[in-house]
């Protein structure tokens, strides 16, 4: 689905980047997080995701590109222990809380379509 | 409230005084009577809850301790995994589930020889400020049924409120703790991110959840935070090493002690008056017991909400990801894959988690994800800077928790950017992964609880328990008791 968008191009003196978003730019969002919309929600969700991008427009108009981003709030090094073995997760209790399941598997429908 | 505190049940049921069987059923005594009005729970587990007692009765019989909590009733938002009980999110895509495992919080409460009454209602997967984002319906505010709890923690709030229980764990992500326990007039505190382990709390925003708990006072605060903290192998952004003790200072006072009042959340636009006034006043009755009061400038914290609403949502885009009827909880069967993604996601979460689902999916998306995603992340090194630079000359910082007295349930819900202003005070301790606590302190016009806010560094738990253990003693007189309202 072409979504045309006019992107802020980090400019301190282009003030109000985005205060809107269409039904379309909501729709193809939706998609992309899998989620259906009604006529209804498209039309609601389009009004109120506009209300929240106008206020976050104050952000998208600092001029503030030399700062570095912060990610998580202390630096953490990435955690190791030792590889040793120790007991996991009961299978059979995990595998009870799935919607299906075939044997030792989580059982889904078809992933692919038909071939040509 | 008369009840007496957890530290004080704990020390009766340890010295055999009263066993945890007799407490426990005063408790569910309440619950009977005052739950079908405020609905603080979504699943009262009171089989257990009596096993859990038993027990603890079993080991005082026996001469063996059984912890700081003895007997103590808990209740647990319905965001922390226990094992075999359905932990729901109060979410519809997760009725019915039950997780393989317990949060390591709830391992340390268990240990420490707490009771578990419940879970409690929340803001489906904690997104809300006022709890009626729930797929079991909201929670009331006990001090007054026809205004919200806050939220999302708003049924663990309730629940300590309404005196089910005096102990109760929520969550923070952007308020969720303090702002809740500022509505319902009790204690509420966001730990620094890290020192409570996240392993067994269903994700929302990974890099600004904590665990905090709440309480009827500040010292059974800091006691249960004592309990849960600490570093945990399982989680692998929880901080090495030992833990401050959190209720170390409580007697201390604040003779000397360095408090800064935040200018830009003190009269912000937005701060009810009756709130801003109750905070000029706790500045005023720290000052003259002996603290150094001054106002202090943090610039960067009028975008700490625009960040935040970035920020969060983009994270929750990512965490929420998993919910596709694959493993666990909901399943809409299409005739593939992606159609049943679709049908499970569609009928399985709520109008909030859509929206912040959709808000994050759009900030991290192409084309737009330096514009907004990106942009927040380098506000929030600003406000994290802007707080270094504060704590230069202050100790602790002040500010109002919620910019009003708890609202009228339906005020808001139309109007999701109004909602979102409820967390104003809160995200920036959230942004910069700082530890906050609310504790009560008065009422507003309209006769309900004001919290105050005392901010802290990371690491500075014991000096932010000790301001706010002042602030409770030197609070103007509690609200009304509660049960005598509407």
């Amino acid at each position: 689905m072409p979504v045309t968008v006019a992107l802020y191009d980090g400019r301190v003196d282009q003030p109000n980047p985005r205060t809107s978003i269409s039904p379309a730019e909501v729709a193809h969002v939706a998609r992309l997080a899998r989620l259906a919309l009604s006529e209804e929600e498209l039309s609601m969700y389009t009004t109120q995701l506009a209300a929240v991008l106008g206020h976050a427009a104050d952000i998208a108009a600092l001029d503030i590109e030399g700062t570095p981003p912060t990610a998580h709030p202390f630096p953490l090094a990435d955690v190791f222990r030792e590889d040793e073995p120790r007991p996991g997760l009961d299978r059979d209790e995990v595998l009870s809380q799935a919607p299906d399941v075939e044997g030792p598997y989580f059982r889904i429908p078809r992933i692919m379509g038909d071939a040509p | 409230m008369s009840s007496p505190s957890a530290a004080e049940l704990a020390a009766r049921v340890r010295r055999g005084e009263v066993t945890a069987t007799s407490v426990l059923e005063e408790h569910l005594a309440r619950v009977a009577a005052r739950e079908p009005e405020v609905h603080a729970f979504c699943l009262v587990t009171e089989d257990l809850a009596r096993a859990q007692a038993a027990e603890v009765d079993r080991r005082v019989a026996a001469g063996v301790d059984p912890g700081p909590l003895a007997g103590v009733p808990v209740a647990l938002k319905d965001l922390l995994c226990t094992k075999g009980i359905p932990t729901t999110c109060c979410s519809r895509i997760l009725a019915g589930w039950r997780p393989p495992y317990d949060a390591t919080v709830v391992r340390r409460l268990a240990a420490a020889g707490a009771v578990m009454v419940g879970k409690t209602n929340m803001d489906e997967f904690a997104m809300g400020s006022s709890t009626e984002h729930s797929a079991f319906g909201p929670t009331r505010n006990p001090r007054d049924l026809s205004r919200v709890p806050g939220g999302s923690s708003g049924g663990s709030a309730a629940a300590v409120a309404a005196g089910f229980a005096p102990l109760a764990l929520g969550s923070d992500t952007g308020g969720s703790v303090r702002q809740p326990a500022a509505l319902c007039g009790v204690v509420g505190a966001k730990p620094t991110y890290g020192l409570v382990s996240r392993f067994g709390l269903v994700a929302f925003a990974s890099s600004l959840d904590q665990v905090g708990p709440f309480a009827a006072n500040v010292a059974d605060a800091a006691l249960a935070l004592d309990v849960i903290s600490g570093h945990d192998e399982a989680d692998s952004t929880s901080l090495p090493g030992e833990p401050p003790k959190a209720s170390a200072k409580l007697g201390l006072g604040v003779e000397g002690v360095r408090v800064g009042v935040i200018a830009e959340l003190a009269e912000a636009e937005g701060i009810a008056p009756d709130v801003a006034r109750r905070l000029r006043e706790a500045a005023d009755a720290l000052a003259s017991a002996g603290a150094k009061v001054e106002e202090i400038s943090v610039p960067a914290l009028r975008y700490a909400l625009s960040a935040y609403y970035l920020i969060a949502p983009a994270e929750a885009s990512s965490n929420l990801a998993r919910y596709d009827g694959v493993r666990y909880g909901l399943r809409e069967q299409r005739a593939d894959m992606t159609e049943t993604y679709i049908a499970t996601r569609s009928a399985g979460f709520g109008p909030e988690v859509k929206r912040r689902v959709m808000l994050g999916t759009y900030a991290l998306s192409a084309g737009y994800y330096d514009a907004y995603y990106g942009k927040a992340q380098k506000v929030r090194t600003l406000i994290i800077r802007g707080f270094e630079e504060a704590y230069r000359s202050c100790d602790v910082l002040l500010s109002p928790t919620s910019p009003t007295t708890a609202f009228a349930l339906g005020a808001k819900t139309a109007d999701p950017l109004s909602m979102y202003m409820s967390d104003i005070c809160t995200i920036p301790s959230n942004l910069a992964g700082h530890p906050a606590v609310s504790v009560p302190f008065g009422t507003g016009d309209d006769g309900l609880p004001v919290g105050a806010q005392v901010l802290a560094p990371a690491l500075g738990e014991a000096e932010m328990f000790q301001v706010a253990a002042a602030l409770e003693r030197l609070a103007p007189a509690p609200a009304p008791a509660t049960g005598a309202e509407r």
